[in-house]
């Protein structure tokens, strides 16, 4: 039996039913990723010692008759933004190159206290800035579907590495559709949790108002089993919500959306999407109906501002956050030969410790930012803000959830729109509004667009702190698609020569 | 409307504040990119957001207080640990005052 195939669901049963053991799991794995890595790229970093340590002490304590979590003794990825004791911590970028954080993430420490184990850290697109992961300085990752294509960004490392079976589940973060994007191209689940319900803390600051931690799995249960151990209140993280998680593992298991209404966004369809991304989200909406639920279309008027108001929002917090790269007191210093003064080291360590993206970014901030620009541009897209979370508002009181595609075309070509940013941006039209508004998205697959073949996302929105609703749509239509496939959808990936 | 683009010399005087020393030919390569995306961005103006309030942050909190307790921190030797220069158990920097008396 190779153990990679396995859900997390099936290893957990496994494990606690000593069918297996956490060592020979968290080996099959690292062998998977030995394996096939050099020709995906998920992995920045792999923590074969640790991983293998910790897994002994989950197989010591099961042998000593503990009770352990559901997730005790499965291997979990784990986005290279996440600060980890004892693990280099590089966002991807040169500036953070070989730096070790002194302490775990809340959401690292959570994943420790449920006996999960780390394999490592995944790549990913510099400071969680793009939709491809080419902005990592550390090279691009590739899609297991076609190793040509982008697996998705910023966090395509992790999405990558569980459609490759060298994990079973993996943690990214989401400001403007970073989970969900890459989660759709690759062919896998994931979400971006109601903003405030999974900690911040120790995770590296990108747009604060927007960064959310958020899991990746390849089945719908998967992905709650990791969302629920990972989330909840921490008073390490001012913005972190004082509220029990909703209940996602139970709606997961529940998969029954009958009478549920459910309202399709007319706004996010229509001219730049992909005709196979959009026959395939129809044939999920007729399902969805098929299923029980009760089907509206309703406009979100604003949601055609999300994307600027977004590209504003977005780079000011970054050019205030990335501030703290220095050259001071941890991470790159250069040029520091005793004739410059501190200005000028941090200048020239910050010209040579930085991407294109990051530069671009932070600048466009600063812009957005200055005096005599500000009420035009920061200003007008708060305002925006405020108009797509009233348009969120006003569908909610309509629908239960909302649904669109997750991206408006499949997984594009390595290299195709590397220096077009606009373009780029565009991956991200979808997902943005529900980063604005801080409520509850996930991606979950629906099937394979006609012209290339390649996976398409189906994108479920739910208002804050409501995440559980997705998982019950995700779970239902989830269903119905294997009933109908006879197979998962990632029995089609074949990119992999392994 | 904005009816100016974004200069390269506006580009080089943000890069200065943002204490980014861009190289010449990334200002020429990044000011019309930069351009692009502000002229495309620009169309958050064509909103009429007239008495509509801003919002900086999409979960209503407030501030959060906690109890004033000590609570454990790194020690000196794991905050310097990471340091790019450190000297008598302090992070060395690079001179921060000109040269001149």
């Amino acid at each position: 039996m190779d153990l990679t195939r396995l859900t997390a669901a099936e290893m957990s049963a496994k494990l606690a039913a000593k069918e297996i053991s956490a060592t020979e799991l968290t080996q099959a794995h690292l062998d998977r990723i030995q394996s096939v890595d050099g020709q995906i790229h998920a992995f920045l970093y792999v923590a074969a010692d640790q991983a293998l340590s910790q897994a002994g002490a989950v197989d010591a304590r099961r042998a000593a008759g503990e009770d352990l979590p559901a997730l005790a003794g499965v291997p979990v990825a784990v986005k290279d933004l996440y600060a980890t004791k004892g693990m280099p911590t590089t966002c991807g970028s040169r500036i953070l190159e070989g730096w070790h954080p002194p302490y775990d993430a809340t959401i690292v420490e959570r994943l420790k206290d449920n006996c999960a184990i780390i394999l490592g850290k995944t790549n990913m697109d510099e400071f969680a800035m793009g939709s491809s992961t080419e902005n990592s300085a550390y090279g691009p990752s590739h899609n297991p579907w076609d190793l040509s294509k982008i697996p998705g960004g910023s966090s395509g490392g992790s999405s990558a590495s569980v459609a490759a079976f060298e994990a079973p589940l993996a943690l990214g973060s989401d400001t403007g559709g970073s989970i969900r994007q890459p989660a759709a191209v690759c062919g896998i689940v994931g979400t971006k949790p109601t903003y405030g319900g999974s900690s911040r803390y120790g995770v590296v600051a990108f747009a604060s108002s927007l960064d959310t931690p958020g899991p990746f799995g390849r089945t719908v249960l998967d992905t709650a089993l990791l969302h629920e151990a990972m989330s909840g209140h921490d008073p390490m993280d001012s913005t972190s919500i004082n509220a029990p998680v909703p209940p996602v593992v139970a709606a997961a298991r529940q998969a029954n959306i009958e009478g549920m209404r459910i309202g399709v966004v007319t706004d996010l369809s229509g001219d730049g999407y992909q005709p196979g991304v959009l026959s395939r989200f129809a044939e999920a909406v007729e399902l969805l109906e098929s299923l029980g639920a009760k089907v509206t279309e309703l406009s979100c008027p604003h949601f055609k501002y999300a994307l600027p108001a977004y590209y504003l929002i977005a780079p000011s917090e970054c050019s205030s956050n990335l501030a703290r790269f220095d050259a001071m007191r941890y991470g790159l210093r250069v040029s520091d030969d005793g004739s410059r003064d501190a200005e000028e080291v941090m200048s020239l360590t910050r010209e040579q410790g930085f991407g294109d993206e990051v530069k671009r970014r932070i600048i466009l901030g600063a812009y957005a930012l200055s005096s005599g620009y500000y009420d035009a541009y920061y200003g007008k897209a708060q305002q925006v803000r405020t108009l797509i979370i009233r348009d969120f508002d006003v569908a909610f009181d309509q629908v239960d959830v909302l649904v669109s595609p997750v991206t408006p075309t499949t997984a594009f070509g390595i290299g195709e729109r590397a220096d077009d940013p606009m373009a780029m941006y565009l991956a991200d039209l979808c997902t943005i509004p529900s980063d604005l508004a801080g409520n509850a998205a996930i991606s979950v697959p629906c099937g394979l667009a006609e012209e290339d073949g390649l996976p398409v996302g189906l994108q479920v929105m739910a208002p804050a702190m409501a995440d559980d609703r997705l998982y019950r749509v995700a779970a239902a239509a989830e269903a119905a698609f294997m009933a109908r496939w006879g197979q998962p959808i990632l029995s089609g990936a074949k990119g992999l020569s392994a | 409307m904005r009816a100016m683009p974004i200069t390269r010399d506006e580009v080089a005087h943000l890069a200065r504040l943002s204490r980014i020393a861009l190289t010449d030919a990334e200002l020429d390569h990044l000011a019309p990119q930069l351009d692009q995306i502000i002229t495309a961005v620009a169309q958050v103006q064509e909103v009429a957001a007239e008495g509509i309030p801003p919002t900086s942050h999409a979960t209503g909190l407030t501030n959060v207080f906690r109890a004033d307790e000590p609570v454990q921190c790194l020690t000196p030797a794991q905050a310097l640990d990471q340091a790019p220069a450190t000297e008598l158990g302090r992070f060395k920097v690079p001179r921060i005052l000109g040269t001149e008396e």
